[in-house]
């Protein structure tokens, strides 16, 4: 650096912390040097959050929060406004690409046991990002203000009117009106383009900070911190800049090359992540035949509907919904195992991990399916499973046998 | 293992679009091509003169038809702009539509709803809610039924409110067996017809008109779609060039870890 750029940088870090945040949280953060194929998602759940942030700027200018205008706003943003096709893929084809980074995110975390001490603050808030996405994710769904759009939100909002005594009362608030409505359009224009961004962009920072507070675990599930050099940096930990950063540039390459291929050549993915009911502007009096959330919504909805109604309310299911959500912030408690990696841990862990995934995909697909017998009570086993590998997760994971684990981490 | 394991969710997924779209197999089949200009200009021929008496195409405007298909705005002005622009209260007999406008139709929907029933939906976005399938063969399934007050009744959407527009294409006609009940798919198996007149086109012919009419509603759905596969590839083309910088980026500096 010229001695010009050093004396402003010294003029700012005399005012503001610059090069000690930039050593804190790259050039000086040391990261385990085993990272594998499962810790590109973290950084990739950033990039998607920032491009959902700039691309969702870019369609405000020209949509209109308006039950009247809607749906032609973004029509008009398909056709008159230059590029905004682009704007508009990238930003639908990005929701979805949000929940998929981030569900392999999680059950990275899962695997490796990066909810377990001392980070069970960063899976806490990681669980409220998931949350505040999905709140996001929901609201976002009803401004193209389609039909799906419209029926998706009056089922989802009519779920709150199932809470005994206040839920009506509570739907309505919600709304804003009876029925959805552009009062609740326009509310939920307010709440996905400005409240939940800044919850969600001061989670993440929060989620970020914890991490650097206490490390990063790796696949070994050992903390570096415990070996040391006589310069007090861990032994097996390595720079996250330019190390990490270069590595995480060539993931972000591979991503968009699927992101694109999606954007470019099938922008509904067969209308997994845009669906075709939608390309009809919401007519409150025309029900559709099929209302099915989109896919990242599902296995809470097929949970939804496999318990079944009782005293005349659908609360019941409301709850065990809730619940699968809410059973995540108790993990890193329930979780008894002397190790954290999946490497390390027995048999029992394992074919309880590989249940959950099987459970969850299935509760996926048939939360897209329109309900029969058979598929309620496959639903409901489905739940089941979910649920017990959280719930029977203090027994198992402490009779399970383990092996020893390593010292160091193995690269 | 955990990669494979994930390979084989993602390929899961084409198996569960498939199974969400049952049901589609009895339709006849359109052959949409976009790059067809010769079929997409006499799709929008036959879409101006036959379907925009009702249907609008609101979220469309016409210079965009116009310089996608080809035409010169004089081409598009004498052969394809039908409609008047009665906006102007000043004017009520109506002013020349300029290219620029959108597609949009005299008829108001009260005026549709008291004659028809339902107001015509618009059809800009039509051929991204039902398939290009289904549209060929619905505008294939028309018959004669003097049950309905337009005269005509239609295999794959029972009941329809939409008269035959077509008839003097494609000629009278009338239904050999009358299973039209159960869903819409299932009747359409079903559904054969018997010739009564003879329209001023073949069935060749009729099917070629249709299917252009359908390649047009296609592309009317999204104009964009061939310039975005066209972009698509210069910018799968260039990620695969980044990625071996990026790659040999990584192993340069990963060099010295151990």
């Amino acid at each position: 650096m010229t001695t010009k750029t050093m004396a402003l940088l010294g003029w700012i870090d005399d005012r503001f912390p610059l090069t000690k945040m930039w050593k804190e949280h790259l050039s000086e953060y040391y990261a385990p040097k085993n990272f594998n194929f499962w810790y590109f998602f973290g950084s990739l759940a950033l990039l998607v959050l920032v491009m959902q942030i700039l691309s969702g700027i870019f369609l405000t200018i020209n949509y209109k929060p308006d039950a009247n205008l809607a749906f032609g706003s973004v029509e008009y943003i398909m056709r008159d406004v230059h590029w905004g096709w682009f704007i508009r893929y990238m930003h639908s084809t990005g929701a979805s690409a949000f929940f998929i980074v981030v569900y392999l995110h999680m059950y990275r975390g899962l695997i490796y046991g990066s909810y377990r001490k001392p980070r069970e603050l960063i899976w806490i808030i990681g669980v409220f990002i998931y949350l505040a996405l999905m709140a996001e994710a929901f609201m976002g769904y009803l401004l193209p203000w389609g039909q799906m759009s419209y029926w998706g939100a009056q089922v989802i909002v009519n779920l709150f009117s199932a809470i005994p005594y206040i839920g009506n009362e509570l739907s309505v608030w919600i709304r804003g009106d009876f029925v959805i409505s552009d009062a609740t359009l326009n509310r939920f224009f307010a709440f996905h383009v400005i409240a939940v961004p800044l919850v969600l962009i001061m989670l993440v920072v929060a989620h970020i900070l914890a991490l650097h507070e206490v490390g990063s675990n790796n696949p070994d599930g050992v903390e570096i911190k415990k070996n040391k050099g006589p310069d007090g940096i861990p032994l097996d930990g390595i720079p996250f800049h330019p190390y990490y950063t270069v590595k995480d540039v060539m993931g972000v390459v591979v991503f968009f090359f699927f992101f694109f291929a999606v954007v470019f050549f099938t922008p509904e993915m067969h209308g997994f992540f845009m669906e075709a009911a939608n390309f009809e502007p919401a007519n409150p009096l025309k029900t559709p035949q099929h209302i099915a959330p989109l896919w990242y919504f599902t296995p809470f909805y097929a949970m939804l509907r496999a318990v079944p109604p009782m005293f005349n309310s659908q609360f019941p299911g409301v709850i065990v919904m809730g619940a699968a959500i809410v059973v995540l912030f108790f993990l890193p408690w329930l979780d008894r195992s002397p190790v954290k990696s999946i490497r390390y841990k027995g048999a029992i862990s394992k074919i309880a991990i590989v249940i959950l995934v099987i459970a969850f995909a299935v509760l996926a697909y048939l939360g897209m399916q329109p309900p029969s017998p058979l598929k309620t009570n496959i639903a409901r086993i489905a739940t089941v499973l979910y649920f017990a590998y959280f719930l029977l997760m203090p027994w198992y994971s402490k009779i399970d046998k383990t092996k020893p684990v390593p010292e160091r981490v193995t690269h | 293992m955990n990669k494979k394991l994930l390979i084989a969710l993602l390929m899961c997924f084409p198996l569960f679009a498939h199974a969400s779209e049952e049901g589609s197999e009895n339709l006849m089949k359109a052959d949409v091509n976009l790059e067809n200009k010769n079929s997409l200009r006499n799709g929008a021929k036959l879409f101006v003169n036959y379907c925009m008496s009702c249907h609008s195409a609101k979220y469309m405007r016409y210079i965009h038809v116009a310089r996608d298909l080809g035409l010169t705005d004089k081409q598009m002005q004498k052969n394809l702009i039908l409609v008047s622009d009665f906006s102007d209260d000043e004017k009520p007999q109506g002013v020349d539509k300029k290219v620029g406008a959108l597609m949009t139709v005299a008829m108001t929907e009260k005026e549709g709803k008291k004659w028809f029933g339902n107001p015509p939906p618009d059809l800009t976005l039509v051929a991204r809610v039902r398939g290009a399938d289904w549209l060929y063969t619905y505008l294939n399934s028309f018959y004669l039924d003097p049950s309905r007050p337009t005269g005509a009744n239609n295999a794959l959407f029972h009941n329809v409110g939409m008269p035959d527009v077509l008839w003097e294409l494609h000629g009278l006609r009338k239904l050999k067996e009358s299973k039209t009940k159960g869903s819409d798919a299932e009747a359409m198996e079903k559904a054969s017809f018997e010739q009564v007149t003879q329209g001023k086109m073949t069935e060749a012919e009729y099917h070629k008109a249709t299917n252009d009419l359908v390649n047009f509603l296609v592309y009317l759905g999204e104009p964009v779609k061939m310039e975005r596969q066209r972009v698509g590839l210069l910018v799968m083309f260039y990620l695969v060039i980044f990625f071996i910088f990026a790659y040999l980026l990584k192993k340069e500096y990963w060099k010295d870890v151990h």
